[in-house]
């Protein structure tokens, strides 16, 4: 890591920047700090509501009005910001948006995009611009650029059109760029590259730069500072590599001790219980115990499921009479087991078919090919709906959206009830104490059963949504990236949860995921999937430690290289 | 590309033939062609030699081809009310329609789109504010009470403008046209614009939501936090993605204009296909009725398939697709 | 609305628009009025014998040479404007509202089904509405009256005329429930709360009862609004061309329709009285829909 800087003049300072959305409102950012000098990568982490992406609002003059930013200090190169005289929004300060798939204008050429950009700041025209935009294009490493730069954007991959958004934003040179979660929309996969291009244009062309992310691999990968922040206030800015090390704040401390390391498995995550969830209480537990364990199932070790040479094909555009349809295979020849109280981890990207297994696993698709054999029954590609039934009974599923995976107009402890309904049980009065009990089972409140799902936050959706898996006492518990939509505190929590969980109940826990270090942490045994292969199962240890699939080596490669945090296990 | 076209043309024929049935159904069961045509005190013989000579005795099947065969060499039989062929009464009256809908049509975009994108530029200040008051009640007036109120105000007591018809037309081959003369251009200022208002607010208030969920979507602000002038971003780069949609709405807004201007019709006596229909309507002319479905269904049909077809030609992401 | 804490926040959102207010005031008003119209009216225009060619065309009372029994002038052969107006809102609210009622529930059950079901069904259905779709409310309903007239004489007397209006209104309405619905009920079949219920053993129709119905439920209460407008301007518009209700019963179209026969006359009290409860009528419902459009479209993402 580059320790010497050049530069006296800081180029970004900023000194009790506070950013209000409404009048009267309570600050979203609060007297918030930063310096970053030419050629410096200052990243700026926290938690969803820290007021991270604010900062680049304000650094912008694009808050949304009625909202409104003041600093006691803000200055480029030593003048204060003022993008109505000194200067210009995309040659002075420039910034690269989120999500490429919606950044980009859907009807006009790269080209067009980025001679609009020269044209307009730099007063270029014709030959001389659509050179630049070839160049740029070069310079963000997209191959074959003076073809491709006549292309629209959806004629590019995920990773290129960030590639593309990013020479957007740099087209004209700008003195600082702020990157607003540049790579939280992509691929696991292209994440280090785009990374790496943003750190290696920065260098090079002496531009700093705000990384505004929640993605402690992203710091550690290309940040030189480190700026913590909690509701709205800095809570400490140091080296990164001292943060990551020896973070001093209890807030860091807590938040560097969330993030699951990829090098090996720590067992529990040492962070304290919040105030916003119930310590586990013992109310109703002895009918809960009876509710829970009243189907003895295979003693531990036991094969529990059974994916047996498992096809999936999907039939993309029915054609007409037959002809010019297109397949695609999601599932190519899976076989997997999955054994009592044990946790088997599947990986691999978006596209790499992990959750349309997960679908035919938990019985809501049929296998082209192959059977799923889970208890007395199994899956075929020709099971009646019936028997899919049947073979449902014992399993249970949690999803990755916690918006979407409870009905908005039901009362959640209704819906927490469903699958002690559907088992037979029509005493409310018992129905009502198993669901009481299952609520703080998962570290909620009794009391908060008759309430609708939009008051719970997204953490507290997800346990609601795992009080609901473990209603129907299942045998197998799906879970399908369950913690990738929450922040990492929470994350966290619900893993540690998750764990307890399966190690009381003896559950079989089929956990699917494209977080490599969260996978790490959770499950005894992992199968990696490449575009519907299954590449490599094995020991959790080993396949880390000794990858056999280069596909797999490739993904371990993409880890955080630099060590971080040294806490000791946990309790 | 071609491929969708060809399949988007496949389907304008099934629906095209599910109207021509339709038609059919109802030119051959709705009211009994004999009982009409046939004199009062036609003898049964008589009849049942009109029933044959029309061929009604023979298969449905047979009677539906060949009523197909009939319409594709332009005979759309003869018309119950004033005995004279359907096929001469279109003929005579759709220049009228066409000249009144086009009218209308230019009027109504060329108001309803500027006034629209203003509108969603700027959501704050008098203008806009009374623009949009004033769209929400140019939808809850139907067509034919703005069509009144106009010739009370312009006709009856100004006596600016005439009431009814197209005042004198030219006649060039078989098209008549009002485009030409004075009185006829006078004549066309009060329908063309009572057909276009109700158009117009709709087209307005439509552009309008379009634009505003552009301008608030990320490429927009991605632009806009790259520096370019609030004019480019506004009239180059939203405007041709709002405008997209638009292509879909003028399509159905002609198909509309069509349907209204049997309203604007008959408030201003206008000679035109509506008027002719209308009259049907009320007098059971079973055979005008029926053309001027089939008439009206290719319309639509072709309206429809144009507007796929252009939308394929103007957005990149469908081109590509299809190809 | 099944849900408590919405309903409160739909409550209160009213309480405070201004806009809300004024306009289901006057919506309720004119509602309350059409059909207390027996009660209220001043006179009962429509039964023979009942009014008198000694008072026509009277010009409202409040103008020299009005006649204070009278409030809005008499018409050609006497009759009180005022209570010909109350009847005639009455007639075209009940049309109105019987078309969206009917229409709403067809829509919905055919959107729930073709949604849920998918395949074959759907594709037909759903193709069947497009093609209706694509033509105006307006060109249908006059085909429909048309045929009506033809097969059955009958048909254009009072009762008859209104179940034939319902019926042609319908037959387009009820393709925007059916879109909607569908469109809807795709994306919560997809959402995982579907897929939660079904692996925990819930029947497929208690799932589309229990779960699915009252997430689809918000879109149509917005879109009967809209359509009560559409339905209620359909019939008037019908009717002033003639093929809706008859001189006998007459919907506010009828009366505008009379009215505009004897435009020269200079009577224009006939024409621009009913004319102008039919716009206040059609815009406080649109200004209600509108409201409550966005009212709860927040609430259905």
């Amino acid at each position: 890591m580059p320790s010497t800087r050049a530069s006296t003049d800081p180029r970004l300072v900023v000194e009790g920047l506070s950013v209000r959305y409404r009048p009267g409102a309570a600050p979203a950012v609060d007297g918030v700090d930063i310096t970053a000098a030419a050629g410096e990568i200052v990243a700026i982490v926290g938690e969803s509501g820290a007021g991270k992406s604010s900062i680049g609002a304000a650094l912008l003059d694009l808050v949304d009005k009625p909202g409104t930013w003041h600093a006691a200090r803000a200055t480029l190169d030593g003048e204060p910001i003022d993008y109505r005289a000194r200067h210009t929004r995309g040659r002075d300060v420039s910034v690269i948006f989120q999500d490429p798939q919606t950044a980009l204008n859907p009807l006009f050429t790269v080209a067009e995009q980025l001679i609009q950009m020269v044209g307009y700041h730099e007063g270029l025209s014709g030959r001389a611009a659509l050179a630049r935009a070839v160049e740029m294009l070069e310079a963000v490493g997209i191959p074959d650029p003076a073809q491709r730069v006549h292309q629209y954007p959806h004629q590019f991959s995920g990773g290129m059109r960030q590639r593309v958004v990013i020479a957007l934003a740099l087209a004209c040179n700008p003195r600082l760029v702020i990157a607003d979660e540049p790579t939280s929309a992509l691929d696991v996969s292209v994440r280090g590259q785009i990374l790496d291009l943003i750190a290696a244009l920065a260098r090079e062309r002496g531009t700093a730069v705000l990384l505004i992310t929640h993605d402690m691999a992203a710091v550690s990968r290309i940040a030189d500072t480190v700026t913590v922040m909690k509701a709205g206030r800095v809570v400490e800015t140091a080296p990164t590599e001292a943060l990551l090390n020896d973070p001093q704040a209890p807030y860091s401390k807590m938040l560097i001790a969330a993030v699951p390391p990829g090098d090996r498995k720590i067992g529990r995550f040492a962070i304290p219980p919040r105030d916003d969830v119930a310590a586990p209480a013992i109310v109703a537990g002895a009918d809960l115990d009876a509710w829970l364990r009243a189907h003895a199932g295979p003693s531990v070790g036991e094969t529990v499921l059974a994916v047996e040479g498992v096809d999936k094909i999907f039939q993309l555009t029915p054609g007409l009479f037959g002809r010019g349809r297109k397949l695609f295979q999601a599932l190519d020849d899976v076989s997997l087991t999955v054994r009592r109280g044990e946790a088997f981890g599947l990986v691999g990207e978006s596209g790499s078919g992990k959750s349309t297994l997960a679908k035919i696993v938990a019985g809501l698709q049929t296998p082209t090919k192959g059977r799923v054999v889970f208890g007395p029954h199994a899956l075929h590609p020709a099971s009646r709906e019936v028997e899919i039934r049947d073979y449902r009974r014992g399993l249970q599923m949690v999803f990755q959206d916690p918006f979407s995976s409870l009905n908005r107009r039901m009362r959640v402890g209704e819906a927490v009830a469903e699958p002690i309904r559907t088992a037979g049980i029509d005493d409310r009065h018992k129905m009502r104490a198993i669901v009481a009990a299952l609520f703080e089972r998962v570290g909620l409140p009794a009391a908060s059963i008759d309430r609708h799902p939009h008051a719970f936050s997204g953490g507290q959706r997800q346990r609601i949504a795992l009080a609901r898996a473990l209603a129907g006492r299942p045998r197998l518990l799906i879970c399908d990236e369950p913690t990738s939509a929450l922040d990492v505190s929470i994350q966290a929590e619900l893993l540690n949860l998750l764990m307890d969980l399966k190690d009381d109940l003896g559950l079989a826990m089929l956990f699917i995921t494209h977080d490599l270090p969260v996978v790490r942490q959770v499950a005894d045994r992992i199968g990696v999937l490449e575009r519907g292969v299954l590449v490599e199962t094995g020991e959790t240890d080993t396949v880390f430690d000794h990858p056999a699939a280069p596909y797999t080596m490739k993904l371990i490669d993409e880890l955080p290289h630099r060590h971080m945090a040294t806490q000791g296990p946990t309790p | 590309m071609i491929g969708f076209i060809v399949r988007r043309l496949a389907q304008a024929l099934v629906v095209m033939a599910a109207i021509a049935l339709i038609s059919f159904l109802m030119f051959r069961y709705v009211g009994d062609p004999v009982a009409v045509m046939a004199r009062e005190d036609a003898s049964v013989t008589e009849r049942q030699e009109l029933r044959e000579k029309l061929g009604l005795d023979r298969p449905v099947v047979v009677q539906f081809v060949d009523f197909i065969g009939r319409v594709v060499q332009g005979d759309l039989g003869i018309s119950y009310r004033n005995q004279r062929p359907v096929a001469d009464l279109i003929k005579e009256r759709l220049p009228a329609t066409l000249e009144l809908v086009m009218m209308a049509t230019l009027l109504s975009l060329a108001i309803g789109i500027p006034l629209g994108v203003i509108t969603a530029v700027n959501r704050t200040g008098w203008l806009p504010t009374l623009v949009q008051s004033v769209s929400l009640v140019g939808i809850s007036v139907p067509t034919f009470v703005t069509g009144i109120m106009l010739i009370l105000v312009f006709a009856v007591t100004l006596r600016w403008l005439p009431s009814f018809g197209r005042g004198d037309t030219v006649q060039i081959g078989w098209w008549t046209t009002g485009l030409l003369t004075i009185s006829g251009l006078k004549a066309l200022i009060l329908p063309s614009l009572t057909l276009a208002l109700y158009q117009m607010t709709l087209i307005m208030r439509l552009v309008r939501a379009e634009m505003i969920e552009v301008l608030s979507s990320d490429y927009v602000r991605f632009a806009r936090a790259r520096g370019l002038p609030a004019r480019m971003i506004h009239y180059k780069l939203a405007l041709k993605n709002a405008l997209m949609p638009v292509i879909t709405i003028t399509g159905m807004q002609i198909g509309g204009l069509i349907a209204f201007a049997v309203v604007t019709e008959t408030v201003f006596q206008w000679p035109g296909l509506g008027l002719l229909f209308i009259q049907a309507v009320s007098f059971a002319d079973v055979p005008v009725m029926a053309a001027y479905l089939l008439l009206v269904g290719l319309l639509f049909v072709v309206l429809n398939a144009l507007v796929d077809i252009a939308y394929l030609v103007l957005d990149p992401r469908l081109r590509t697709r299809a190809s | 609305m099944s849900e408590r804490g919405q309903q409160t926040g739909l409550g209160r959102a009213f309480v405070r628009s201004p806009k809300a207010l004024i306009s289901a005031t006057g919506a309720l008003v004119l509602i309350a009025a059409a059909y207390l119209a027996p009660f209220i009216a001043p006179h009962t225009p429509f039964e023979l014998g009942s009014f008198s060619l000694m008072d026509s065309e009277l010009p409202p009372a409040f103008l020299p040479g009005g006649d204070p029994r009278f409030l809005l002038g008499t018409d050609m052969q006497g009759r009180d404007v005022f209570s010909a107006i109350l009847f005639g809102t009455r007639i075209s609210l009940t049309v109105g509202i019987a078309a969206v009622l009917f229409s709403a529930a067809v829509g919905t059950l055919i959107g729930l089904l073709a949604g849920f079901r998918g395949g074959l069904v759907d594709a037909v259905l759903m193709r069947v509405a497009d093609v209706i779709l694509s033509f105006p409310t307006i060109l249908i309903a006059l085909l429909i009256s048309g045929v009506a007239r033809t097969l059955f004489p009958l048909a254009t007397s009072g009762t008859a005329a209104i179940l034939v209006l319902i019926f042609a209104i319908s037959i387009n309405e009820w393709t925007q429930y059916a879109r909607t619905v569908r469109g809807q009920t795709l994306v919560e079949k997809g959402l995982d709360y579907v897929q939660a219920a079904r692996i925990s053993g819930v029947g497929e129709s208690a799932i589309l009862r229990r779960h699915i119905l009252p997430n689809v439920l918000s879109p149509v209460i917005v879109i009967a609004t809209i359509n009560l407008a559409l339905a209620v301007l359909a019939e008037a518009t019908l009717s002033f061309l003639g093929v809706g209700m008859p001189p006998t019963s007459p919907s506010l179209g009828t009366l505008i329709r009379i009215g505009n026969e004897n435009l020269f006359s200079g009577i224009w009290w006939v024409v621009v009285f009913p004319a102008a409860a039919l716009v206040l009528l059609v815009l406080c419902v649109n200004l209600f829909g509108d409201w409550l459009r966005d009212a709860l479209n927040p609430r259905l993402d």
